[in-house]
């Protein structure tokens, strides 16, 4: 859907973005993921073609960025607002007809949603009298009515309450099910791990890594096992990390080189194995582990 | 595709000609305007405020003045009362004012004008104290005149009054105009000020609503949508129309206004004053009438007018991308004033300097004033009047259109980066800085 191609940005002397390639596939759900300061919302507002790339090219499909491409795309910024002094129904109407709209669609659609999340009272309140939850979603459907293929959020959930968080995945991932390119950017890496199915990893301006994010927590694995058993076990070795007693049973955190084949075996032998897994980073720890030792080859 | 330009333009027109305030301003201020007409006709002709003033007249300088209708003078007897006792006097007397002529030693004129005292129950009146001073000075000269042997009647005579005709030398006879320098000056200097007003007014709006947009977090959603140069354009058109709109009313109200009040209320007062158009028609032989008439004519019409819906935008346009760029720059409106007082600057100069501009429209500071583009729409258009080489006209519009469109790339620049800023105490050096980003 959106290819990044050895694209920087530079502010004054500050670089924003050094050389990065970016592949985000059609269909997914995006994790643009690293610190604040990574360069994340640098790369974002290219994407919406709010600053250009000193050099790189970024594509569309399989064309160059073109400004009619802003359309195609719904943009939650991280510094998001309304007009406090409009009303919600007229707001939305001009957010949607700005994004290319006919005045019939825009109303249209806008009765659509404004049913589906349950908000059709808000119409002809202004901005400034609705509660910050209310406010939220108002700001969400103004994003998704004009049904964006590329959906970007910046920060989505910073500011939302519980209640909304969980809607609005709810109807993001129902978005992506019916087509939509889903791309969530956030420092808060462990926020977006459940939903998001490929994720790029930025610092300093710098990809770190790019993938499905399965296949990079499998190269990232360290070969850490977790077993739980009925019965207490004598292991000896070095390799124990953890263990502790729960109400589920005697549970051992290993750290080996090698599938522990032969110990799986033995324990299930003796009938007290209750479950054996093995431990995938999480994108924090790869995080961390690429940060403190480079990418692993 | 809809036209984003169009769109901005309608919510910006849209949402300030819906406010409450947008109709009570547009409804109060030709009221507010009319009154200021009014009021002075309406005071000049109320009754006048009778005061009868005591006077204790030691060197029998007044005696037997009886004052004016307004003003009598009664006098004490010097022989019988003094200072004190003619305070006594006073108080307790139905008599406004007293006042007290000393004599001194010897009956010296320079003595008794630096020694005269006036005391009122209530305040003294400026009017009251300029005609006992009028009065007294008219006196005391008398009086000196006297004393140097000159008969005060002699001088009298010998004051003379010159009044001259001035003319607009033309190509020939037929053509020369009547001099109507009065009527210019105020023309000028009526234009200029509206335009200053306008311009101030409308332009500061622009940065307000730049700003509203920044605080409230909304830019960036828009400018997703639009392009940044798209938004601040939407918005400077958007408000000058709600200007626009907001002085075609005026101009009506105010032309209804005055049509009423004239016909009805005052057709007196306002026909003397104002010289009203009706009573100057050249059939009606009136000397006066046809005089104001010649000067209105001696006026380029088409040029002022023209100048004036020129000077009027250009002016607007200029100033409110460079407020637009200011408002993109700061987060709140409290941050504005460091860079507001560069920006306005050249506006008040402009208005500080009218008044030498009107006095002598083709001197240099007239003509300097009127090419710098940030002076110009008021410098301009107080000259207008006064019939301006057509080069100097053409000169300083080409200048302020070529400006325009210098500081709105400027200032468009700016404004892409200063909405994206937040938190951010601005300098000059940073605003530069953008430029190049």
């Amino acid at each position: 859907m959106i290819t990044a191609k050895k694209v920087s940005k530079h502010y004054s002397k500050k670089i924003a973005l050094d050389q990065i390639n970016l592949n985000i596939p059609k269909g997914s759900i995006y994790g643009l993921l690293g610190p604040n300061g990574a360069g994340k919302t640098s790369f974002i507002r290219i994407m919406n073609q709010i600053t250009a790339p000193d050099t790189g090219a970024v594509y569309f499909g399989d064309s160059p960025l073109q400004p009619s491409d802003i359309a195609r795309i719904g943009y939650l910024p991280e510094e998001r607002g309304l007009y406090k002094k409009m009303k919600v129904g007229e707001q939305v109407l001009y957010l949607a007809k700005l994004k290319g709209l006919t005045a019939s669609q825009a109303k249209e659609r806008a009765r659509m949603w404004f049913e589906r999340l349950d908000m059709v009272s808000f119409w002809d309140k202004k901005v400034e009298d609705l509660s910050k939850g209310m406010a939220q979603k108002v700001q969400f459907v103004t994003t998704v009515l004009h049904e964006p293929e590329l959906l970007i959020f910046d920060e989505p959930f910073t500011g939302f309450d519980p209640i909304n968080t969980n809607l609005i995945k709810k109807e993001i991932k129902r978005l992506n099910s019916e087509g939509a390119t889903v791309v969530f950017s956030t420092h808060r890496m462990e926020s977006v791990e459940e939903i998001c199915d490929h994720i790029g990893l930025i610092n300093n301006g710098k990809v770190m890594v790019e993938g499905a994010l399965l296949d990079i927590r499998k190269h990232y694995k360290n070969g850490t096992y977790s077993i739980v058993t009925s019965e207490p076990f004598d292991y000896q070795g070095d390799a124990l990390v953890y263990n502790d007693v729960s109400h589920t049973g005697f549970s051992y955190v290993l750290k080996l080189d090698e599938y522990p084949t032969q110990l799986v075996v033995d324990l299930a032998a003796k009938g007290i194995l209750v479950g054996f897994e093995e431990i995938l980073p999480t994108v924090s720890d790869i995080f961390i582990d690429i940060v403190e030792n480079g990418p692993k080859a | 595709m809809n036209n984003p330009i169009l769109l901005i333009i309608q919510r910006e027109f849209l949402t300030r000609v819906r406010k409450k305030t947008f109709l009570l301003v547009t409804l109060i201020a030709p009221v507010l305007f009319a009154a200021l007409m009014i009021v002075p006709g309406l005071l000049a002709s109320m009754p006048e405020d009778h005061k009868s003033i005591v006077v204790l007249d030691q060197p029998s300088l007044l005696i037997p003045e009886e004052g004016t209708e307004q003003y009598a003078l009664d006098y004490l007897n010097p022989g019988e009362f003094d200072l004190e006792l003619a305070k006594d006097f006073l108080r307790n007397s139905e008599k406004d004012a007293l006042l007290y002529i000393p004599s001194g030693e010897g009956w010296d004129p320079d003595f008794i004008r630096k020694n005269i005292l006036l005391y009122g129950k209530e305040d003294i009146s400026i009017e009251l104290q300029r005609f006992v001073e009028n009065l007294l000075e008219d006196r005391i000269n008398k009086q000196k005149l006297l004393r140097q042997g000159v008969d005060p009647e002699v001088v009298e005579q010998a004051k003379t009054f010159v009044s001259i005709k001035s003319f607009t030398l033309g190509e020939d006879d037929a053509s020369e105009e009547t001099s109507a320098t009065p009527l210019k000056m105020g023309l000028g200097y009526i234009a200029g000020m509206l335009i200053y007003f306008f311009i101030f007014f409308y332009s500061v709006q622009v940065m307000r609503g730049v700003i509203e947009e920044k605080t409230s977090r909304i830019v960036e959603v828009i400018i997703s949508s639009v392009r940044p140069y798209q938004l601040m354009l939407g918005k400077i058109l958007g408000i000058g129309l709600v200007g626009v709109v907001q002085f075609l009313i005026w101009i009506i109200l105010c032309t209804t206004i005055y049509g009423v009040v004239s016909t009805f209320i005052f057709p007196d007062l306002l026909a003397q004053s104002a010289g009203a158009p009706g009573m100057g028609a050249p059939d009606m032989g009136d000397v006066a009438g046809l005089q104001i008439f010649d000067m209105i004519r001696s006026i380029n019409f088409p040029l002022v007018l023209g100048g004036f819906a020129f000077y009027f935008f250009g002016g607007y346009f200029l100033y409110s991308a460079l407020f637009a760029a200011l408002g993109s720059a700061i987060d709140q409106e409290a941050d504005s004033q460091q860079f507001m007082l560069p920006v306005t600057a050249p506006m008040i100069i402009a208005i500080v300097t009218a008044m030498n501009v009107i006095q002598e429209p083709n001197g240099p500071l007239a003509f300097w004033m009127s090419m710098f583009p940030l002076t110009s729409p008021i410098s301009m258009m107080i000259r207008l009047p006064f019939g301006i080489p057509i080069w100097q006209v053409l000169l300083s519009g080409a200048i302020l259109i070529a400006t325009f469109f210098a500081v709105v790339g400027l200032a468009g620049k700016i404004y892409r980066v200063g909405i994206l800023m937040y938190g951010k105490k601005v300098t000059w050096k940073e605003l530069y800085k953008w430029l190049k980003y």
